[in-house]
């Protein structure tokens, strides 16, 4: 019996979704009284393995394989369903990220163990094993109980304290006979930029609205992320105009994210908006309208025009970040 | 090529959700409709069918629900889809939902099977996966593109910082976000009368036993009120971010 992680790399790399994630599975380790097993798929150097140990990993099992090189959903849900099986996993905790949803449900099914996806606590319950998510686009919340012996979790981003110590971990390299066939997808072509902040790993976000008026007001929202070390986002009617890309929308239908602040500028706070940002640990909004919904969410407002607003901010935060 | 496009049935998305009592949705005065990116992908399925006539032969939606959901399959249907599927059952789990539609698959051999990467209500973004699994296809997710070049399919797939261009043979799962259809296609007068001949096709669920049960909801925690700061005082709410909520 154990418990296992799939921890993706990032050309190589973790990040704090990595750990956040090591984190959360080494607490359900002990509260299943058991050790945990981190699967990292790619390649990874031996330093950058024995750091997921410092979250809780008692051992690290790494595979390099050029087959897996890029992400095909059948290919990887073999390799993580053997070692789920070669190590007795009760519980396989991925991240609720593309790769995760592209995994879970066809382990689940390979399996025949029961998702939880996107839980943003541990158990309540062993016996039954119930635990719980965002339910309704975040207008409820779920208990859920996982009826199987193995269970399949995928946790939501930002949800778990990260739980840092001085473990060094077993580390074990891995070379999988992978049945070539299993592979069916090719990936023609890669377009990436990087060494961007990605929006979904932000810690601050400045967001804009309609309320901006035009794309050409988008210097202070541009600043004031810079300035804070945030991305920035912006809402549906925004990317739907061409204001801005679509990658920045957040919302329902777009990117949903959790970051430690979110600032809202010109948004009025429609639903489908708060879908994709409710999760978020500190709201600010800014908007000239004193009854727009998005004060209904946020903890700090300021009722203002953002162009005369935003200025003030910018020189505020300097004056802080300077000092 | 035949399209099959997996549709669910959920609250409109400005619907208040409430419970009778823990364990139950009032349904009382809720919209419903079609699955906001089920939507989307049998806009791109139409669009897909509408650009390769020859092609494309059919474009088919799968539904799993009471007959409750027929108006949102009519909907589906009055959109453009040439004929519908129900199975006759109440969708218990997404283990249950993925196992009937593989049957679904099974019994018509589709070729593309377009699935939503998550539903408005349970959030779970999982039947598409299993259902590739179930039919041992491959699945990609993720995909805000697919397009037909020279009869072949290439599909756009999202990647953190960028995108991928991939192509795969049918037949698979694709599980789409947005991007994959600029706006979802509305009903029009005609394509309303014309879907009240099409065939809904009624098939009885195949014995499943469901993993995972909801047992309770509830709602989310109370939020204290949000603390206006005077706009011509940007010092104080720096200053608040930064010494008391420690967030920046």
């Amino acid at each position: 019996m154990s418990v296992l992680v799939y921890t993706e790399n990032w050309e190589g790399k973790f990040k704090k979704l990595s750990y956040e994630l090591v984190s959360y599975a080494a607490a359900m380790a002990e509260m299943l009284n058991t050790s945990l097993t981190a699967l990292s798929i790619g390649e990874v150097d031996s330093a950058e393995l024995e750091s997921l140990g410092r979250f809780g990993a008692s051992k690290i099992v790494s595979i390099e394989n050029e087959k897996l090189k890029n992400l095909d959903n059948q290919a990887y849900t073999a390799v993580i369903a053997d070692m789920a099986k070669k190590l007795g996993a009760r519980v396989i905790i991925l991240a609720n990220n593309n790769t995760g949803k592209a995994v879970a449900p066809r382990l689940s099914v390979k399996l025949k163990a029961g998702v939880g996806a996107g839980v943003s606590r541990l158990p309540s319950s062993l016996e039954p094993f119930t635990v719980y998510k965002r339910v309704y686009s975040g207008n409820a919340y779920a208990h859920i109980v996982i009826k199987t012996e193995v269970r399949i979790l995928t946790l939501a981003q930002n949800s778990f304290d990260i739980a840092e110590g001085d473990n060094k971990p077993e580390i074990e390299k891995l070379s999988y006979d992978l049945d070539p066939a299993l592979v069916k997808t090719e990936v023609r072509d890669v377009n990436k930029q990087s060494g961007k902040l990605l929006l979904t790993d932000a810690e601050i976000v400045v967001s804009g609205g309609r309320g901006m008026r035009s794309p050409d007001n988008w210097a202070p929202i541009v600043e004031l992320a810079d300035l804070l070390g945030g991305a920035t986002a912006c809402s549906r009617p925004v990317s739907d105009e061409g204001w801005r890309p679509h990658e920045e929308h957040t919302g329902q239908t777009g990117k949903i994210i959790a970051p430690d602040l979110y600032i809202a500028v010109g948004i009025s706070g429609a639903t489908q908006h708060i879908a994709g940002v409710s999760a978020s640990k500190c709201i600010v909004a800014i908007n000239t309208d004193k009854d727009a919904p998005v004060f209904d969410v946020a903890k700090y407002g300021m009722v203002g025009d953002a162009m005369k607003v935003l200025p003030g901010l910018i020189e505020a935060v300097k004056n802080v970040k300077s000092a | 090529m035949k399209i099959l496009v997996c549709i669910s049935n959920v609250p409109d998305t400005t619907t208040r959700i409430r419970f009778t009592g823990s364990k139950k949705l009032d349904t009382a005065g809720i919209q419903w409709v079609i699955n906001p990116w089920d939507e989307l992908s049998l806009t791109r399925a139409l669009e897909l069918k509408d650009a390769n006539p020859g092609l494309v032969e059919s474009v088919t939606v799968a539904h799993v629900g009471p007959v409750s959901s027929e108006p949102t399959i009519r909907k589906a249907l009055a959109i453009g889809a040439d004929s519908a599927i129900r199975v006759n059952s109440d969708a218990h789990d997404a283990y249950f939902v993925a196992a009937q539609l593989a049957e679904v698959v099974k019994a018509d051999n589709f070729d593309l099977i377009l699935c939503g990467i998550e539903s408005s209500d349970f959030n779970g973004s999982t039947v598409g996966g299993m259902l590739a699994e179930f039919l041992q296809y491959p699945s990609v997710s993720a995909v805000s593109g697919i397009n037909i070049e020279n009869g072949n399919l290439s599909l756009t797939r999202e990647i953190d910082g960028g995108k991928e261009l991939l192509s795969l043979a049918v037949p698979f799962v694709a599980i789409v976000q947005k991007g994959i259809a600029k706006e979802p296609r509305i009903a029009a007068m005609r394509g309303i009368m014309m879907a009240r001949s099409k065939p809904i096709k009624l098939v009885e669920p195949v014995m499943t036993e469901p993993l995972t049960e909801i047992v309770s909801y509830e709602m989310p925690p109370e939020k204290e009120a949000c603390r206006f700061i005077d706009a011509d005082k940007p010092g104080e709410l720096i200053d608040i971010l930064q010494n008391v909520e420690k967030v920046i």
